[in-house]
């Protein structure tokens, strides 16, 4: 997907403007923190008119200044929401045009009619030929072709789509480059993929999750408490006889209230999506991504996450009376027209350790004989010499059927081969057999510390897989998997999910077969990969562009980071106000209680400079977090403990030291500008 | 649901209000008559049949003969029937006032005192009834009464350090000397010779 | 500060210490039902008070047990009311005392239904002994009781797993109230109340004790039931006084060893409380992890109080009194400084009110120091069961913030927090800031609030915001200078008590249905550890923090100003 940058001219500048738009106190009373902001703004302001238009000689500078503040405070906060928003707008805009003017070859009782994309029905059939724009998301039902998603996914290399199986699915937008298919049609005009991804990165129908629904509840409920303490103490201090004035209560209130996190909670929701969307992961809604960050237990299915997807071979084996040379020849024969992994890695194999050069199967007049299901071989056969390669069982009755004899060391190797996790390949040549290649699963680089990555943050990997429980046992230790799941079927998948969250475990997993589907939906954060079916996709709740299924991980990471920006920021915001009370509260009542000097550790020039002071770094504090917000705190894979020590340091520590530094250098500005 | 819960709340109002507010206290009186009768009753001290007061209670002291308590701030000074403090905080012009007084008067009544007053015989008690002052505060008022009495002071202060109940067990509250009972050992000690010169009881007292 | 004080102080500690595992499992035993070494002598009595009082002892949903404790607590109420009024017609009124004055009979069935023992009225010159015991000493017993079933509810919601059939529950309202009443409260108080009463605690029915001194004058000396009332008014954190002066008075504290027994009974069952919590949570470290945090606190508060009360009086010093005596206006010589700032930060923190010293006498930064302790939300220790869920409710909120910075779900015990838990924590965390600040900046300002101050000045101010903090955290303790026998003190100052008891308990009972209704997740590596010292941190920083952030403003024109005038010589 195009990467827009947060700090593209244009961007600034709409978000700028809409900053201002969302100052509708219908829209600001969502967000209660900075509503009360907001009617303080107001109030502050309708004092200032009047005593500039009442008082004779204004000296309305004070008033001025923290009605002005105040208004930035607000509109810094609409700011970083607006441009949390206009990043996803313009990725969205680049989505739409994907879907603009594209026309439909529709197919009526066999005819193709040219329609408009935008009025296909779910269920229509279209045909799209090399060269035409996939007019909406459906089902590949006849042909088969190469398709270009890079618009949707920024990969550039074409993938395959074809009629049946686990790779019909396709999406609107993207381009037919060879051949030609026949799709239906699978949603309605605006239902589509495409359709939900623009609403969602466009925030459009972003809904709040529910840890932030949670955190609204406490900063309102803490919003109430500063105002009480704040109201209150007019009268106290009448009792004391210090004079507050409205704006004086107004600007300590937006000083203590959280405006930090107030400010920059939506903001922080609307990258967190956003991050996902640039992990090229969609998800179908908010709360998926949050989940994402609570998951205990990530199920991973073995070929294709865990390993390669196909057995390489790593070892020939040959029967008493055979040259580990003679059975390396034979299997390299058997194996040259192979096209297979499996095959190929027997022809390198036989090159690297045995100096065997590949030869050209025309040169040495032989005949390749294809794999296939029933015989479960594959070979050449060069005259009258069959040379066969394949399944152990399959390549023993073959020999038997020659009238052959299978040696029991070959049958007992072959068997141990299978108990060590491997796949024995046995190789005939006539009724001879020569002994057994060892095909081994081979772990993807970099994944055993990926998982132990995992395992700090405390997640459990398991890993699944149609393996018998010998083979499987043998690549989680490899791969450095908790556990795994053998013999996996889906049924089995699903009760596996089930017994994890009846212990209250969070579950998470990928997939992309028709048969996953009942897992993705158990499943608590199911990514489905974007080539994956239909009723996949449907059954996730998030889309993996790129289907690269160890994304789980990214995921899970920004799911974490989304919480944890919420969380620092809030330890933030609170700790800030412990420097505002000795910067504005000792500054007020000294002039009553002169003898309460000692307290005002800050020394700041006065009283009105102190409020202002406050006031002023408590808007600028809001921008100079707006990137932190968008961002996200840096996440580390540690256990909670360390990960908790960590940001009560530097946010709460941080953010009872930040501020002393912070009023004191404006208040010195504010002397020096000669504003104080 | 609510009717049902209120009916066993009325059960339950009637019931552990006779257990908890009738049974209870009785069934503690009863054994407190049996076991502790004389504590349980006040703690009263009988002097030739006739009861002088409480131990734990402390009285009003005002002849240079006696002993002398802390201010009080029951009633008119040691009401037994409305116990309590002054509650006046140490920014109070009328504390400040209050102790400038008793200080100025103190120091008038005791000349031959030795060092200044000792603190808590300015400052008045919680309950208004304390029995106690600190040993500091009995050994600054041997002078006075030795000379009242007309004895020796190493007599008065032999009284004294009998008098001093330390703290329990070493270390909980702290050392004192209840009042009542050091003047009623110097009565049984020294006679109640006082008694001729109840006259000259000290007219600035009240 | 002495050594002898400090050691006073950790002798104290110590003994707290060590009865709380033997006294928080036997609670857990009681009060979960389970076997116990009281089960065969009294349990007859629990028997014959079900049967008489017609108890289901089916579990309850949240909103049955609030109806049941309400209900108790309304009829209650209503019946200490009604006897205050008639008591003139009743017996054991030697004293021949009048009917109570409406208001403040009111204001008095509110202050002991709600566990509070706000007094507005002096006990031995108002009350009759029958109102004492009957009306007064039951509510000690039964508001306890009320506050540690409501400490179980919340236990029990956050510690058993999801029941899965039906609605969640969390025990039956009647079993906790009579099983914490005979077989907890009713014989600790027997055993306390002979010990008191061995010491010179009165206890008789007798008509008020004329004598004639020893110079010659007539002394009354009150009487009544003291010891059987003093015994759980400490036990219940009630603290309620038989008389006026409270502990201070030495009918009902003669002694230091009364004293210290006082102190132990105040603390004893909080303490307790938090390892009863830790075996229902199967790791008694989740126990002892809230029993650090409040240590912390109490001695933070310790520190504060006694080194403050331990200067000498500033009048004092400035009239020339001999210095090294300590800050003993208002203060008993037999338990002096250390005695009586030990106590009163007991009693502050328990949600007692008990005193053994005038408060309204502290120093100032004494008098801070007793403030603030109630205004943390009366969580260090706190009240019986009130301090367990005050605590738990800060726990909540403390997991939550940790929760959020980890980036995780919060979870406590493996139970999710989510909106509706922090919805219902802010509702609890938000009456106390209400019923304290609005009722006290508007006696602040008005005519009838200032009325009744005894202190002028800043001390003013803080007999003012001392009355609606001890109203609020139900404790009860004064700056007893304030007259607070008026009918809008009497009458705020119970709508204080009633929000700051069962608009807390409400959301508390809610929360406990809430997470009754949870299942739990075991944890793992990745769920933050809430039994370690760093969670203990965590949560004293939000509990001050909070705190802090809400009084700060009016204590700093309270005590805080007072003490920069007090070094500055000024009066008012």
């Amino acid at each position: 997907m195009r990467q827009v940058s947060s700090w593209d001219q244009a961007l600034l500048q709409a978000a700028l403007i809409d900053s201002f738009r969302k100052l509708d106190p219908r829209t600001m009373v969502r967000n209660p923190v900075m509503f009360v902001v907001l009617v303080g703004s107001a109030l502050t302001t309708l004092l200032w008119v009047r005593e500039l238009l009442l008082t004779a000689a204004p000296a309305a500078g004070f008033s001025g200044h923290v009605t002005l503040w105040l208004w930035f405070t607000v509109l810094f906060a609409n700011f970083a929401e607006a441009l949390a928003e206009g990043r996803g707008k313009a990725q969205a805009a680049a989505l739409r045009g994907l879907r603009q003017e594209t026309q439909a070859r529709r197919l009526v009782d066999g005819r193709e009619q040219r329609v408009s994309a935008s009025t296909l029905r779910k269920g229509d059939l279209v045909v799209a030929e090399a060269g035409d724009v996939i007019p909406g998301d459906g089902e590949v039902v006849e042909g088969i072709a190469s398709v270009d998603e890079s618009a949707v996914t920024g990969e550039s290399a074409p993938v395959i789509r074809e009629s049946g199986g686990d790779r019909s699915a396709v999406t609107g937008g993207t381009r037919v480059l060879s051949d030609r298919i026949v799709i239906r049609i699978g949603a309605n005009p605006g239902e589509s993929f495409l359709d939900r991804m623009i609403g969602l990165v466009e925030g459009a129908s972003r809904q709040k999750t529910p840890n932030e629904i949670a955190l609204s509840v406490l900063l309102a409920g803490m919003t109430i408490v500063f105002l009480v303490a704040c109201v209150t103490l007019v009268p106290f201090g009448r009792y004391s006889g210090v004079a507050l004035s409205t704006t004086v209560v107004v600007a300590l209130l937006v000083c203590l209230i959280p405006t930090t996190i107030g400010a920059l909670l939506s903001a922080i929701g609307i990258a967190g999506m956003d991050r996902l969307i640039r992990h090229n992961v969609v998800p179908t809604s908010g709360r998926a991504v949050e989940a994402a960050g609570d998951v205990d237990t990530i199920l991973l299915d073995k070929t294709g996450t865990i390993t390669l997807g196909s057995r390489m071979a790593s070892a020939f084996v040959p029967a008493p009376g055979v040259t580990a040379e003679q059975l390396a020849d034979a299997a390299q024969l058997a194996s040259l027209a192979d096209e297979t992994p499996e095959g190929r890695s027997i022809v390198v194999l036989a090159k690297e350790r045995h100096g065997l050069r590949g030869r050209d199967l025309a040169g040495i007049d032989a005949q390749f004989v294809p794999f296939s299901a029933q015989t479960r071989m594959s070979g050449c056969d060069i005259g009258t010499r069959v040379v066969r390669k394949g399944a152990a069982e399959a390549v023993f009755r073959h020999v038997s059927a020659l009238g052959g004899r299978v040696p029991p060391e070959v049958e007992q190797q072959a068997a141990q081969i299978a108990m060590s996790g491997g796949t024995p390949l046995a190789v005939s040549d006539g009724a001879r057999v020569l002994g057994v290649v060892h095909l081994k699963d081979v772990v993807k680089g970099g994944l055993r510390e990926r998982f132990a990555r995992l395992r700090a943050m405390g997640l459990r990997t398991v890993m699944i897989t149609g393996d018998n429980p010998l083979t499987a046992a043998a690549i989680a230790a490899e791969a450095g998997v908790d556990d795994f799941l053998a013999e996996a079927t889906p049924e089995m998948k699903l009760a596996l999910i089930r017994a994890e969250q009846a212990r209250g475990k969070l579950v998470a997993m990928t997939g992309d077969g028709t048969n996953d589907a009942p897992a993705l939906a158990q499943a608590d954060v199911a990514i489905a990969m974007n080539t994956g079916t239909a009723a996949a996709k449907e059954a996730g709740n998030m889309v993996d562009l790129d289907s690269n299924p160890t994304k789980l991980l990214e995921v899970i990471e920004v799911g974490k980071q989304l919480l944890m920006t919420r969380g620092c920021l809030t330890t933030f915001s609170i700790a800030n106000d412990v420097a505002k009370y000795f910067a504005i509260l000792p500054a007020l009542f000294v002039a009553v209680y002169p003898e309460i000097a000692p307290l005002d550790v800050m020394g700041l020039h006065s009283a009105q400079s102190a409020i202002l002071s406050a006031v002023i770094f408590n808007a600028l504090v809001i921008v100079a977090l707006i990137p932190l917000a968008l961002r996200g705190v840096e996440y580390r894979p540690l256990g909670a403990e360390a990960l908790l020590r960590r940001a009560l340091l530097v946010y709460g520590l941080g953010g009872l030291v930040t501020p002393f530094v912070g009023i004191k250098l404006i208040d010195l500005a504010l002397v020096q500008l000669g504003l104080a | 649901m609510i009717a049902s819960e209120l009916k066993v709340a009325a059960r339950m109002t009637v019931v552990t209000l006779a257990l908890t507010g009738l049974a209870y206290p009785l069934a503690v009186t009863a054994l407190c008559q049996a076991l502790f009768p004389w504590r349980a009753a006040g703690s009263v001290i009988d002097v030739a049949g006739r009861v002088v007061g409480s131990e734990l209670i402390g009285q009003r002291f005002t002849r240079p003969e006696y002993f002398h308590g802390r201010p009080s701030a029951a009633g008119a000074g040691y009401d037994a029937t409305a116990s309590g403090g002054s509650n006046l905080g140490p920014t109070s012009a009328k504390l400040r006032e209050r102790i400038a007084a008793d200080q100025a008067r103190l120091v008038a009544a005791n000349p031959q005192a030795p060092g200044p007053v000792p603190a808590e015989l300015l400052l008045a008690s919680a309950s208004g009834l304390d029995p106690h002052v600190r040993p500091e505060a009995a050994a600054w008022q041997v002078p006075r009464v030795a000379a009242a009495r007309g004895v020796p002071s190493t007599v008065v202060q032999a009284l004294v350090v009998r008098a001093v109940e330390p703290r329990t067990f070493g270390f909980l509250g702290e050392p004192r000397v209840n009042v009542l009972k050091l003047n009623l050992a110097l009565d049984a000690a020294l006679g109640a010779r006082s008694r001729a010169t109840a006259g000259s009881r000290l007219s600035a007292e009240r | 500060m002495t050594v002898l004080g400090w050691i006073q102080a950790l002798v104290f500690f110590a003994v707290i210490m060590a009865l709380t595992p033997p006294l928080g499992g036997f609670l857990q035993r009681v009060m979960e039902g389970e076997r116990h070494v009281l089960l065969r002598p009294l349990g007859f009595l629990e028997r014959l008070v079900l049967r008489l009082a017609g108890v289901d002892p089916a579990e309850q949903s949240w909103p049955r047990y609030a109806t049941a404790l309400l209900g108790f607590s309304g009829l209650s109420l209503l019946v200490t009311f009604v006897m205050q009024r008639v008591q003139h017609l009743l017996p054991l009124n030697p004293q021949s005392l009048g009917a109570v004055e409406a208001l403040s009979a009111f204001d008095t069935a509110v202050s002991f239904t709600t566990n509070t023992n706000w007094q507005g009225y002096a006990g031995e010159t108002t009350m009759s002994y029958l109102t004492q015991m009957a009306g007064l000493a039951w509510q000690n017993f039964v508001s306890a009781a009320a506050g540690l079933a409501v400490a179980m509810a919340l236990a029990r919601g956050l510690t058993r797993p999801a029941s899965g059939a039906g609605p969640a529950t969390i025990g039956n309202f009647w079993l906790d109230l009579t099983r914490a009443t005979v077989y907890v409260l009713l014989p600790i108080s027997l055993v306390v109340a002979l010990a008191f009463a061995s010491r010179g605690v009165i206890q008789n029915f007798s008509p008020s004790l004329q004598l004639t001194t020893l110079e010659g004058e007539t002394q009354v000396l009150a009487m009544g039931p003291a010891a059987s009332q003093e015994a759980i008014k400490q036990l219940g954190t009630n603290g309620g006084g038989f008389f006026n002066a409270n502990a201070a008075h030495p009918f009902e504290n003669p002694d230091p060893l009364t004293n210290l027994l006082s102190m132990l009974l105040i603390f004893a069952i909080p303490a307790a409380l938090t390892f009863t919590f830790g075996r229902m949570a199967k790791s008694p470290r989740q126990g002892w992890a809230l029993f650090a945090a409040m240590s912390v606190l109490f001695f933070a508060g310790l520190t504060v109080a006694y080194g403050a009360e331990a200067h000498d009086h500033p009048l004092a010093r400035v009239a020339g009194a001999a210095p090294g005596a300590g800050h003993l206006e208002g203060k008993e010589t037999r338990f002096g400084v250390a005695g009586s700032a030990l106590y009163a930060v007991v009693t502050t923190d328990a949600s007692c009110g008990a005193v053994n010293a005038m408060h309204d006498s502290f120093s100032p930064l004494g008098g801070l120091a007793l403030l603030a302790n109630i205004q943390l939300g009366e969580v260090i220790f706190g009240g019986v069961g009130a301090g367990l869920y005050g605590m738990l409710v800060m726990v909540v909120l403390a997991v939550f913030i940790a929760g959020l910075m980890v980036g995780r779900t919060p979870e406590y015990l493996g139970k999710k927090i989510e909106a509706r838990d922090v919805k219902l924590a802010m509702l609890y965390t938000l009456v106390v800031p209400l019923a304290i600040l609005v009722p006290a900046a508007w006696s602040a300002v008005a005519p009838h609030g200032l009325a009744s101050l005894n202190n002028a000045g800043p001390h003013g101010l803080g007999e003012i915001l001392y009355a609606y903090t001890s109203a609020a955290g139900n404790n009860g303790s004064a700056f007893a200078g304030l007259d607070a026998n008026t009918p809008w003190y009497n009458l705020t100052l119970a709508l204080a008590m009633l929000a700051g008891r069962f608009l807390m308990i409400v959301p508390v009972l809610a929360l406990a249905g809430s997470f009754a209704a949870k299942k739990a997740a075991p944890p793992g590596p990745g769920t933050l550890p809430t039994d370690g010292a760093l969670f203990v941190v965590l949560l004293l920083g939000v509990i001050v923090i909070v705190g802090a952030l809400t009084f700060f403003p009016v204590l700093s024109l309270g005590p805080i100003v007072e003490h920069f005038l007090v070094g500055a010589g000024q009066v008012f």
